[in-house]
């Protein structure tokens, strides 16, 4: 079974209240974390794919107007507390494996060393169709 | 890569395995030289044609690898190389290929062994057993070739770590660890039927392979009931796939589908091969479920099915096994043969154990038996609900579209 792990990030981006706003060796710790979690996953044979987002800054907003054309808006928005750094898909065999996953990514260490305890958003990937109705 | 050649270097794979394994004495590396010599056939077959004898050129491939490996191993040590190869033991494995030494079997136990989880044991099975690349099973599982190739290396090291050696289980432990491989088949089976819609070949060639497996088994085991009743509940499933979706990839229940579609040929295999073992006994929850596939197929139109014989086979399935899939089905029976009442009323008796609370199937199953019964209202809002909770694309579109359907009726009146 495949899941998404959404992981958000608290602030509006990723230099002013992010992660990049990070003493150096906070921001070393967590990324040394990360790249552990991803190693072991890799290990274990589940991980899928891990997509890692640029900061909100660089974000394009489109919405198409009626009678044609888009409006095309940039982020990072003023009312915004969180967003979205990341995600990684996984086949996992339970929803079990795929929340124990999601704790450990979720624990990861912030600035003052402590976990972060992070949200971390756990999605199905939908498939095909199961048994026969 | 011919058609052919593929098909002829899968069914060579297991013995090309026995034979290096069981000479070489370890698995695992046995294993990985095995895929090299498939893949090494694969690129020099097509250009220099396939050898006389291609059992043998597999073994003199992969044994060159074991050697060349352990030579590696020694170097790496300083110590004198051993030359496996120049060793007239190995030289003479080349001649052992005969087909009686069938070791598929002995591979399939070792390959669904119960310490491996589900996943690991489908990824070494199609692997080692059934000679697919490892690049063939991570795209049937839509993973990326590492990670599948991870998963089957993993797989190995606990299969060695849990100290199973590479001989045939005791007579009584092969009974118990013929269910696991029953069971692994069935896995593999499933997954490439439940989404073989569409043009996803690679998918659905592991319903193929399944099939093939279990061919195998059932020629080395012909008489174990639950075997062959795998393999009947397989072609008869099997037979049905051209019919169960549309052009555009959508769903089309059993009651729906154009049976004239149906395999004619499977479906003979199949009945002749549940109707023999049926008899002989002892009767097992493969066997039963297809006895109820043959049910199904076996009548023409969907309104000529016999659902007094399909509720007494789910009465005597979910005797044999505590699954409340088998129980949503007996209430889907029994709403046919009693009328949507009965079939609601085990429902409430399903939800009440609550082991399927909240599962969409119970709740599509519900809405059936609603619209069975008249209750529109009812019968959209479960559609809607259930609809909401699948994980399945096509099945999300189908059940949306019902309750589309029911409400359509609605405003007409």
């Amino acid at each position: 079974m495949k899941y998404v792990l959404m992981m958000h990030s608290a602030g509006k981006s990723w230099d002013e209240d992010g992660l990049g706003s990070w003493p150096p060796e906070a921001m070393e710790a967590h990324l040394a974390f990360l790249r552990a979690f991803n190693a072991a996953l890799v290990e274990s044979g589940e991980l899928v794919q891990i997509v890692a987002l640029v900061s909100p800054e660089e974000m394009r907003m489109v919405r198409a107007k009626t009678g044609g054309g888009a409006t095309i808006t940039d982020g990072p928005y003023p009312e915004s507390k969180e967003f979205l750094a990341g995600f990684w898909m996984i086949d996992v065999e339970s929803l079990d494996r795929a929340l124990e996953l999601a704790a450990q990514a979720s624990a990861g260490p912030g600035p003052d060393g402590k976990p972060l305890n992070m949200p971390i958003q756990v999605r199905a990937v939908m498939g095909g169709p199961g048994q026969e109705m | 890569m011919t058609r052919l050649d593929t098909a002829l270097l899968r069914t060579l794979a297991p013995t090309v395995l026995g034979v290096i394994a069981r000479r070489f004495g370890d698995f695992a590396a046995a294993e990985d030289a095995v895929q090299e010599a498939l893949l090494a056939a694969a690129r020099q077959w097509p250009r220099d044609g396939a050898p006389i004898n291609p059992a043998g050129w597999l073994v003199q491939v992969a044994a060159r690898r074991m050697a060349d490996q352990a030579r590696g191993e020694a170097a790496r040590r300083r110590r004198e190389a051993a030359v496996a190869l120049d060793d007239p033991q190995t030289m003479a494995a080349v001649d052992e290929v005969v087909p009686e030494s069938d070791d598929t079997l002995l591979l399939l136990f070792m390959c669904c062994h119960p310490a491996l989880t589900p996943a690991s044991a489908i990824a070494l099975t199609l692997r080692a057993v059934g000679g697919l690349t490892t690049a063939e099973i991570a795209k049937a599982f839509l993973v990326p070739e590492a990670t599948m190739a991870q998963r089957i290396s993993r797989a190995k090291q606990t299969i060695k770590a849990s100290g199973v050696a590479f001989a045939m289980p005791t007579a009584a432990q092969q009974i118990e660890r013929l269910g696991s491989v029953l069971h692994i088949l069935y896995l593999i089976f499933s997954e490439g039927y439940a989404s073989s819609i569409g043009p996803d070949l690679q998918r659905r060639d592991l319903a193929n392979e399944a099939i093939r497996l279990t061919r195998a088994v059932q020629a080395l085991r012909p008489n174990d009931g639950e075997v062959a009743g795998l393999l009947a509940l397989m072609l008869l499933t099997d037979a049905r796939r051209p019919a169960r979706s549309d052009p555009d990839g959508g769903l089309i229940p059993l009651a729906d589908q154009d049976r004239r579609l149906w395999d004619g040929r499977m479906i003979a295999e199949g009945v002749a091969l549940i109707s023999r073992t049926l008899p002989r006994g002892p009767v097992g929850p493969y066997q039963i479920q297809a006895a109820i596939a043959a049910v199904h197929d076996e009548a023409a139109r969907a309104e000529d099915t016999d659902w007094r014989q399909i509720l007494i086979l789910y009465d005597v399935l979910s005797g044999l096994s505590d699954n409340p899939m088998v129980r949503l089905n007996q209430a889907v029976a029994a709403a046919m043969v009693h009328g949507p009442r009965a079939g609601l009323d085990l429902l409430d008796a399903i939800d009440a154990e609550g082991g399927l609370a909240g599962h969409h199937r119970l709740t599509a199953v519900r809405a059936h038996l609603l619209e069975m019964a008249g209750d529109r209202a009812a019968a959209i809002d479960c559609y809607l609900a259930a609809a909401g909770a699948t994980t399945s694309l096509p099945e999300r579109n189908y059940l949306n579209s019902k309750a589309a359907k029911l409400g359509d009726k609605r405003e007409r009146q």
